[in-house]
């Protein structure tokens, strides 16, 4: 039977007017609503509170505050001093993220077991291994923010708590990644090296890195991008750089002060962003 | 094949040698140096202080001081609660980004808009990413006051600009089939929008925001420390008043919310991809 394209839909099922799952929608959407209360209700979520007088006044203050930013020379130059410290901070946390991580990695790193050679790995090195595994687990679990706030308690304010908050939560990650980058390699090269009697430095540098190298650099890099980012945040519990006068200006309600900062943090993301894209384009 | 020392073997059997003046790579890797050097030298941090017997003693001591943790119910009870905020605040901020990503992320989607809204939707999602969460937080702090509803909404507002670049990613990506097929039928735009374009892509968006969740869970649970509720400004509170034993015991709430978060991500992710 031959039947003209153009009714073929309408003539068998009509197209219906409204949606024809629209029951199943709305309870769904009803079901989620009241599942949403208790969440409004933990949270202290009252948006309608900062819409009273008071509060608003202030945020208005704070805010026509940020209007013109804050362009005066002496402040000017201690933003830059502290933009400086900020990536200081991170450029040397990271650092000393690379000191800890690198020799976790090779110890935690399977591929350059000798007595895995032959049969299953060794008791004593299946025991290291899993201990440099365990510990930049534990490096890394604890937030960079937290191992600040401790330091900040033991070393006093300043950059120090921030360099050694970064070395510690990014020595873990690192760590980490690394070994994984280092597994994925392919592990002919190392074994023959291992087997021929090479130690477990050379089959790294001979056999993994020459691999690995660039994807390493790559991932170090982009780990001193998030560094910085990072850096700012801490210095809100007083780890030093730019973080720690935004947070003095913010609570001096300097709304000028604060836009000028965070003009500055925005640029100096984005600035970060395009050499570690640049460095690892480089890499490619 | 001879031995002569004095016959070089063919180029590329060498490695390139460490150090080429002519290359791009040496100079990179030497600013890199200068940039390490500089920074060390420019922090003046001390070290010689902080590696002293005296400064080891007083770590020891302090790290001592963490233990045991307060295991006392009531306390327990208070950190038992505090976790479930900060649960809550992530939730209910990525739910919040949820939302208002997709409402920003089709003005910012090639195929929805013009390039009149494009262009600020795409700044203003680019600042919103670009603030961190914490510093959120405390700007959310003079608007919204302390606790956990600064919090959220400092959440809400980091994700949304995260989630809106990647809706609209995913939104400029769908294939445009069905969306062609409803326009040519005459369909109006918000029904092109809701019964070919956004059904196409929902599978995506949430698997973007159960990322972001998880995302947020670890990042609520220290976003207290500048006052904005949950776990962060419990640990801040005992800190402050060098309750040792009592910080302790919040550190290892935060550890096991991380930890089960990444295990739950972890399975949910195997369950998914078998």
């Amino acid at each position: 039977m031959a039947t003209d394209p153009g009714t073929l839909i309408s003539s068998t099922r009509p197209v219906p007017e409204r949606d024809p799952a629209r029951r199943g929608r709305a309870a769904f959407l009803v079901v989620s609503l009241l599942l949403l209360w208790p969440l409004l209700v933990y949270t202290e979520f009252r948006p309608w509170e900062m819409l009273d007088a008071r509060s608003l006044r202030v945020t208005a203050r704070f805010l026509a505050g940020f209007v013109p930013p804050a362009l005066n020379a002496d402040f000017l130059a201690s933003v830059a001093r502290e933009t400086w410290r900020t990536v200081a901070i991170a450029t040397a946390g990271v650092s000393l993220a690379l000191l800890l991580a690198v020799p976790l990695a090779l110890i935690a790193t399977a591929a350059l077991s000798i007595s895995s050679l032959s049969g299953r790995m060794a008791v004593v090195p299946f025991v290291v291994r899993q201990a440099a595994r365990g510990a930049m687990v534990a490096l890394r679990t604890v937030p960079e923010l937290v191992w600040a706030l401790v330091f900040v308690r033991v070393v006093g304010l300043g950059p120090s708590s921030g360099v050694l908050a970064i070395g510690l939560t990014y020595g873990g990650m690192l760590g980490k990644v690394f070994a994984e980058i280092l597994e994925s390699c392919d592990a002919h090269p190392t074994r023959t090296l291992l087997a021929n009697g090479g130690g477990r430095l050379q089959a790294f540098f001979y056999g993994l890195l020459p691999q690995a190298a660039p994807e390493l650099t790559s991932y170090a890099i982009y780990r001193w991008e998030c560094a910085i980012r990072s850096s700012v945040v801490l210095g809100f519990v007083g780890a030093g750089g730019l973080g720690q006068q935004m947070d003095s200006s913010l609570k001096m309600l300097a709304g000028n002060e604060v836009a000028t900062m965070l003009l500055v943090f925005i640029g100096l993301v984005a600035l970060a962003d395009g050499v570690s894209a640049w460095l690892r384009g480089l890499l490619r | 094949m001879s031995l002569d020392p004095n016959v070089r073997p063919p180029i590329g059997l060498l490695p390139p040698r460490l150090i080429a003046l002519r290359s791009r790579t040496a100079w990179v890797l030497l600013a890199l140096a200068a940039l390490v050097v500089a920074s060390f030298w420019s922090l003046d941090l001390q070290w010689r202080d902080l590696w002293s017997r005296d400064s080891l003693a007083a770590m020891a001591r302090f790290a001592g001081e963490f233990f045991p943790p307060d295991t006392s119910p009531p306390f327990v009870r208070k950190v038992a609660q505090a976790t479930a905020e900060t649960l809550a605040m992530s939730a209910l901020g990525t739910l919040l980004a949820a939302l208002f990503g997709l409402l920003l992320a089709l003005p910012a989607a090639r195929t929805h808009a013009r390039a009149l809204w494009r262009v600020p939707t795409r700044m203003l999602l680019n600042a919103l990413r670009a603030v961190p969460e914490l510093v959120w937080a405390s700007l959310m702090l003079i608007a919204a006051g302390l606790g956990p509803m600064a919090g959220t909404l400092a959440l809400a507002l980091h994700t949304t600009g995260v989630l809106g670049r990647l809706f609209a990613e995913a939104i400029e990506n769908t294939p445009p089939g069905p969306a062609f097929a409803l326009r040519a039928q005459g369909a109006r735009p918000a029904q092109v929008l809701l019964y070919a374009t956004l059904p196409q892509v929902a599978p995506q968006l949430l698997s973007y925001v159960l990322y972001r969740w998880e995302n947020n869970i670890r990042a609520a649970s220290i976003l207290g420390v500048v006052g904005a509720g949950g776990l962060g400004q419990l640990l801040a509170f005992h800190l402050g008043l060098f309750q040792m034993t009592r910080t302790a015991t919040v550190v290892l709430a935060m550890l096991a919310l991380v930890l089960a978060v990444d295990a739950g991500s972890y399975l949910a992710r195997r369950a998914m991809t078998r």
